[in-house]
This record gives C-alpha cells, structure tokens and sequence, in this order.
C-alpha cells in the first residue's frame, strides 16, 4: 500500500515498483516489490518461489544413491559443492570414511568448482553494472573449469561426480595437467579483472559504500558466506567445523570490514586466490594411485571387475542398484562452505532404503532475505548492485 | 537411535536444566550432534535464553526444518539448527508438535532470520507459527491447497 510522505515541498505518495520476475539482473526469476519514494527505496520485499521444483519432495521418492543428481540442480553454478554436501552427510549418517585420495580430489574439484562460481558472479556482477567485457574475461577461463570437470565426470554441469563412498569414477590418466596449465595461468587473469575494476571510477561510484550492513545485523539475519566475511566476521565452515580432510590444507578466510559491494568485490577475488593455493596443495597431496571409494560391501557399488568375475559382487551391484541400501534410523545435519556460504544438508533415515526427509539449507534463500536490510534507504539503481552482489542462484533459493 | 554418552556433563544440556529445569525434556547425541528435545510451551523462552546466554552465544540460527512422521504421533517435528561462533558447536532442538491444528511459537523477534524459515514450514507443512509477523504462503502459490511436504501429499500432487 502506498504511504504519503511528507517533503519540503509538500506531501507526496510512494510508488510502487515491480521489479521481475523477468529482469535479467535478478540472476533468474526473482520478483522484488519495491515501494519508491522519486528514485529512493523506501521498502524492498523479495517474493521467490517462481523456480519451486521441489526438490526435498522428489528426494523422498528416490534412494539414497539418485538422489545425488537432484543436489546438482540446486545451486547449478556449484553443482560439486552440493554433491559434497550431500554425500557428506549420507556418509555421516553412514558411519562412513572415505579414503584420503578420494578427499584430495574432492578439495581440488570443489575448489575449482568455487573459482567458476565466482567468476560468473563476478561476470553477471559487472554487466549489470555496465562493464561489459569483465563478462567475456571471467566466461573464457571458467570455460577452461568445465572443461576440467568434464574431462574428468563426463559432464560441463550436472556432474554427479561425488558419490556416496567416494567418487564415481576414476579420474583420466594425465587429468591433473590442465589442472596446472589452469593453477599456472589465472593469477595473470585475476590481475586482469582487478585493472579493468578495482581503480575503475565507474565502478568505485557504483559499489563503494554501497549495500552496507552491521555485522551484528548480519549474523541476526543468518548470512553466511562472503557477505557476512565482508563485515568482519571469519567464519568459514571450511575453518570452523572442518571436513573432507580441509584442516591438512594451509590457506587464509579473507575478511573486510566495510562490508559494501566494493568490499565483497575484493573479498571475492581474494577467495579465488586462496581456492587456487588450496589447489595447488591437493595437486601435491593426491596420491597417483589408491582407491576412490570405500570399501563397503552393499553400500558402495563394487568395481566393475570384481562384478562381472565375482558372484558375490554381482548380488551387491544388484541390490545397490534395485533396492538401495539402508542406512541406521537417524538424522544429521552437514554443513560445508559452498561460494555462497553454508550450505547445509539435513537428511533424516527411518531404516529405509529411501530418505524420510532431505532439508537444504541453502545459503542463498537466507543472504536474500537480508536484501532489504541493504537496499532501503538506497537509489534504486543500488539494488541492481546489491542483488549481484550477495551472489543469490534462484535454482537453491526456490529448490 | 542415540548413543548415549554422559549428557549431564554437556555445557549445553547442563546449563539448560541449571536455567530451567523443565526446559530439556530429553538429549541425545547420535554421530556427534547433540540434539536437544524442548517442550512446545518453553520453545520461544529456552530459544531467548540460548540466543542471549554470554556463554552459549548461539546466535546464529543456521536453519529450521520440518518433518512430518506421518502416520506417528505426534506427527511433525521442528527442528532449530543452532550455531555458536563463539564457542564452535552446534545443536539441534527439536520440538514435537501434534498433527492436528499444529502450532508453534515463532522466533522471530529472537533470530529476524526466521522469518522465511517460518514461512517455508508454514506453506509446505502447514504448521502455524503464532507471532509471526508476516505468515503467508513464500514457495507456492497464494491459492494453492494442501502442503506438499506432508507425507499423505502425493509425490506426483493431486490429479
């Protein structure tokens, strides 16, 4: 409902504005109703549901196993960090321990994974700003990640490369090379990024002091990710409740205390930098040769030799495969630190080969919910930034 | 499903009980996590207490969920996934609700960011939230019948 306010000049009413559910710089099908006074927000209510494919419904309809590639279309820029989240847990419940290769391997592709997350919101961010060729600099080296990631799952996107146990398959001889090719050439890129933007005046007028909020407020509102780092709190899951083996690995949880769109800006790049010299330790970790998946008879599919020469595991694959397997009544919450913050995953057995419940916390939906707290009181064009800037994916926020 | 361990001797639990001595009507730790089963009456008030507590510092509410055990009762259960920077744990609690004309207590004057969480349960459980600021259907549409998320709603929806 419009209200009146009351101006030097007189009263006057508020207008409002629907801003999408098209607009190409909400990032897909986002709907923000936007109540304006001349070109000042005064109120800004986020309406989601338009992608609802309801994914924990269909979880439930599926085992444990087919599950996995439903995960990748939820946040479909970070399809390995739901894999990870979600296998991760379905072990937890488990009891399961993955063999340290496996581990290494899931570090290196999640990290990689990470770097192409950020590089489309870095991408998607400058266009909707108005920097065009920051857009085809970040799409040209992301190309080179999903050419890693299908050399090594068969698949640009929708991976499904992490599986309960372990991996899906072993990774081509010779992966690891465009893996250092990439290692090697990316920090003469971020370079690039940083002299089109980081000085660029246009850019300094559009972000800095742009989007603010509190870190008190931050952490009331549940954001996690770069945007809560940005306001000077370090929590990285990755740190704090490590997993997959992340306390082997040496590197740093960035934060800033500006906490505006120019701060998220340089916290991002510097997660990207980071991300590579984790890369750069599993590249040295990995063991050239050992198992990827855990030895669990009637969990984990045995391998395809051992299927066609043994009968035994030829009634596992069987099983696996028709009926699924059973994990203990139980429930357990997993949390990991995907690009956009924690991701978590709360899966619920009741002794059947199929989940009673599948809840993902999906930091998305929660940093959007904060989207008022950045935008009221800011020009309207401010709103375009601060959407780009929390880095929301409407595949996770709806699910 | 729990593997018991010396609970009395856990901060978390220890405090709640020191504090009120009804507020813990169970605990229980299975694969590490403690989970912590409060009655309905005393959710928003042990929530306050573990939200504003200097020493258990859980403010930030990473999550609620629902699930609904259908045909069991008491038929849903909320499930507030708790975080404390300060001291690096987290935990669940847990609140049983009865399946017919399910109500809660909201907690959005103690974590704002229940707000949508609240909403989601509410649209997709139909579990009620009293003192909720803004209670309306968030994933599906205004007019929709039904809850999704509930166990006695087909997969497939209603043909």
């Amino acid at each position: 409902m419009p209200t009146t306010v009351s101006t030097a000049t007189g009263a006057t009413e508020t207008m409002v504005l629907n801003m999408g559910p098209q607009h190409p710089s909400t990032h897909g099908v986002l709907r923000v109703v936007l109540e304006l006074d001349g070109e000042t927000v005064v109120k800004a209510q986020p309406e989601i549901g338009y992608l609802h494919t309801g994914i924990e419904k269909s979880c439930e309809a599926k085992t444990y196993s087919q599950a996995i590639t439903l995960t990748d279309r939820l946040d479909y820029l970070a399809p390995l960090s739901n894999n990870l989240c979600y296998c991760l847990a379905v072990e937890k419940l488990l009891g399961l321990e993955v063999p340290k290769r496996a581990q290494y391997i899931r570090v290196l592709l999640t990290e990689l994974t990470r770097i192409g997350s950020h590089l489309v919101w870095l991408g998607t961010h400058a266009i909707d700003l108005g920097a065009m060729s920051v857009f085809l600099y970040c799409f040209r080296e992301r190309e080179e990640i999903l050419k890693i990631l299908e050399m090594v799952s068969g698949q640009r996107m929708m991976t499904s490369y992490f599986r309960i146990g372990g991996l899906a398959l072993e990774p081509p001889a010779g992966w690891l090379e465009p893996v250092e090719r990439f290692a090697a050439m990316f920090p003469g890129r971020i370079q690039e990024y940083e002299e089109l933007l980081t000085r660029n005046r246009i850019w300094l007028a559009r972000t800095v002091g742009v989007g603010t909020i509190s870190a008190a407020d931050a952490i009331a509102m549940g954001v996690t990710g770069p945007t809560l780092r940005a306001t000077g709190v370090a929590y990285d899951v990755r740190k704090l409740f490590p997993y997959s083996s992340y306390d082997e690995f040496d590197f740093e949880v960035p934060t800033r205390t500006d906490s505006d769109c120019y701060a998220r800006y340089l916290l991002r790049l510097e997660e990207m930098r980071q991300s590579l010299k984790i890369i750069r330790q599993a590249m040295a970790k990995i063991p050239p040769e050992g198992p990827i998946r855990t030895d669990a008879p009637g969990i984990v599919p045995p391998q395809r030799e051992k299927m066609k020469t043994e009968m035994e595991a030829l009634i596992y694959h069987f099983k696996i495969f028709t009926e699924g397997f059973s994990p203990p009544p139980g429930e357990v919450y997993q949390a990991i630190e995907s690009p956009r913050g924690e991701l978590g995953f709360y899966v619920v057995s009741d002794g059947s080969p199929k989940p009673a419940r599948v809840k993902v916390r999906a930091p998305s939906f929660i940093n959007l919910q904060a989207l008022p707290k950045l935008v009221e009181g800011r020009l309207i064009a401010d709103v375009v930034a601060c959407i780009g800037t929390i880095d929301i994916v409407l595949g996770e926020v709806d699910r | 499903m729990t593997e018991t361990q010396d609970l009395e001797q856990n901060p978390v639990v220890h405090k709640l009980r020191e504090w009120d001595a009804q507020a813990v009507a169970e605990a229980s730790v299975f694969r590490g996590e403690l989970t912590v089963v409060v009655p309905r009456g005393r959710l928003r008030h042990a929530a306050e207490f573990l939200q504003g507590d200097p020493e258990l510092q859980f403010t930030l509410l990473s999550d609620i969920t629902a699930a609904d055990r259908f045909p069991l009762e008491p038929r849903f259960e909320l499930n507030y996934h708790m975080l404390s920077l300060g001291r690096r744990e987290r935990l669940r609690v847990k609140v049983r609700v009865a399946g017919i004309d399910p109500v809660v207590e909201s907690v959005t004057s103690v974590w704002p960011t229940a707000n949508w969480h609240e909403r989601e349960i509410f649209d997709l459980f139909g579990v009620r939230f009293e003192g909720h600021p803004d209670l309306r259907r968030i994933m599906m549409p205004e007019d929709w019948e039904g809850h999704p998320l509930r166990k006695d709603y087909p997969t497939e929806g209603f043909r």
